[in-house]
């Protein structure tokens, strides 16, 4: 039987969860693989060809033509199936380790070389952002146990991130009169300017420069919140790196992305970037005030958005004007109070 | 460059499983990487390729399985396949679609020696 599975005993579950990675069948008997009564599965194995030993340093020692003998230990790798007490048949591969305390003969037909080992497929099906989704999702238990409603701010470079949450903050109120508590985190790829024009408001506000990344992940996030204290009952705006591409697929632990436009973007962006209109709860289309000098459709744009995800919120404002600011006031007040009602 | 995280991530993964598994040199990686992803297969092998070097998984051949992307349409209640986001139902035409597959980015399987 399999020490390591006890795969003899027939357990198919354990045996699927196990056999897709490699363990050694150790036998007592060198070489042998007799099957002896006291074994508690048969081996049948073959060796297809010659099979190669590998010899540790590789290419240590030359075989002359002449036959000569030897001692060594090697591994090798094989396809084996057994069959366990209850009829089940399986094979997988498996390693000996061998001792060859005899003398064999090489002849100059024995094969030595790096490539003298057989490759195995191992079974994986793992999430390649497995580690960002399972940091995410530590970030987000923080937040639902502060009570914080977080929300990642996403847009192209220019869409007017910073300005929306400049005067969002303004409205918000500042120390002992705020409306609630807030922070920011600010995500660039260079210089502390956003974090500064936040920091001007009175919002407590942390930079993260992600230097040469293009978005923020979940770590980074996390370790920003080592440095700031969680609001609260309120709310935490991060900023996200500008870019209307990366910052898709990454999980920060937030409660809803919102995707930030402006209507000098023209309307084809959702149907261009789709997946972080895909993304995100909330599109707010920025800089309303400048339409009447534009050829855009701002329906249409909506439309495209809704067409990439049919469930996305919309809202129209002009944080320079103060125009649509009331609606996005109340939509975050709205998300606070639903964060603050549940657990 | 996303791909660039995504490709060190992987890398990471790969190293972790390879150890596990007591392997030596990792020879081919599969992976599963939905239409719908937000990733371009070519610049992952670009990445992929780049960050894998001095590691055991340099030169391995990557294996990109695509998987279609699959949608329920909301206007004829029905599920159907979609090459795109935006895309409009095959069946009915309706714009509203709800995106249910397509967009894993998964590692597989890996070959190793």
């Amino acid at each position: 039987m399999c020490g390591i599975c006890g795969c003899g005993q027939g357990e198919k579950r354990v045996e699927d969860l196990h056999h897709g990675e490699p363990h050694d069948h150790p036998h007592p008997i060198d070489e042998l693989h007799a099957n002896s009564a006291d074994r508690d599965h048969d081996h049948s194995h073959e060796h297809a060809a010659a099979h190669d030993h590998r010899h540790e340093p590789a290419g240590s020692h030359a075989h002359a033509e002449s036959d000569h003998g030897h001692d060594h230990e090697h591994a090798h790798w094989h396809e084996h199936s057994h069959t366990h007490p209850d009829g089940i048949t399986h094979s997988h591969p498996h390693s000996h380790e061998h001792r060859h305390a005899q003398e064999h003969e090489c002849g100059n037909r024995n094969v030595n070389g790096p490539s003298a080992d057989a490759t195995r497929v191992l079974s994986v099906e793992r999430d390649l952002l497995a580690h960002n989704d399972a940091v995410a999702a530590q970030n987000r238990r923080d937040f639902q146990a502060a009570k914080t409603l977080t929300l990642n701010l996403v847009s192209s470079p220019g869409s007017g991130k910073t300005t929306l949450l400049v005067e969002t903050l303004k409205r918000i109120g500042r120390g002992v009169d705020a409306k609630y508590p807030i922070a920011v985190i600010e995500g660039d790829q260079e210089t502390t300017a956003d974090a500064e024009r936040i920091r001007a408001t009175g919002a407590p506000a942390i930079q993260i420069n992600t230097g040469k990344g293009c978005h923020l992940d979940a770590d980074l996030v996390r370790t920003a919140m080592g440095r700031l204290e969680i609001p609260a009952n309120g709310i935490l705006f991060i900023e996200n790196v500008g870019n209307l591409v990366c910052p898709a697929g990454f999980d920060l632990g937030e409660a809803h992305k919102v995707v930030v436009v402006s209507v000098t973007e023209g309307e084809d962006k959702p149907l261009k970037y789709s997946g972080m209109f895909a993304a995100s709860a909330l599109m707010v289309v920025t800089k309303i005030d400048l339409a009447p000098h534009l050829d855009i459709d701002i329906d249409r744009l909506i439309d495209n958005a809704r067409r990439i995800n049919p469930t996305i919120g919309v809202l129209r404002l002009s944080a320079k004007s103060g125009e649509g600011m009331d609606r996005w006031m109340h939509w975050l007040e709205t998300a606070r109070a639903l964060r603050l009602a549940t657990d | 460059m996303h791909e660039v995280s995504l490709a060190t991530a992987l890398l990471d993964l790969v190293q972790e499983q390879a150890a596990a598994a007591g392997a030596r040199r990792v020879t081919r990686l599969v992976l599963e990487i939905g239409a719908l992803s937000h990733v371009d297969p070519h610049a992952l092998r670009f990445a992929v390729d780049a960050a894998a070097l001095g590691g055991p998984a340099e030169g391995a051949t990557l294996e990109i399985l695509e998987p279609e992307g699959t949608a329920y349409c909301l206007d004829c209640e029905s599920s159907v396949a979609v090459s795109t986001r935006g895309a409009l139902c095959p069946s009915c035409g309706g714009a509203k679609l709800l995106i249910q597959g397509g967009d894993e980015m998964r590692l597989k399987e890996m070959e190793v020696v």
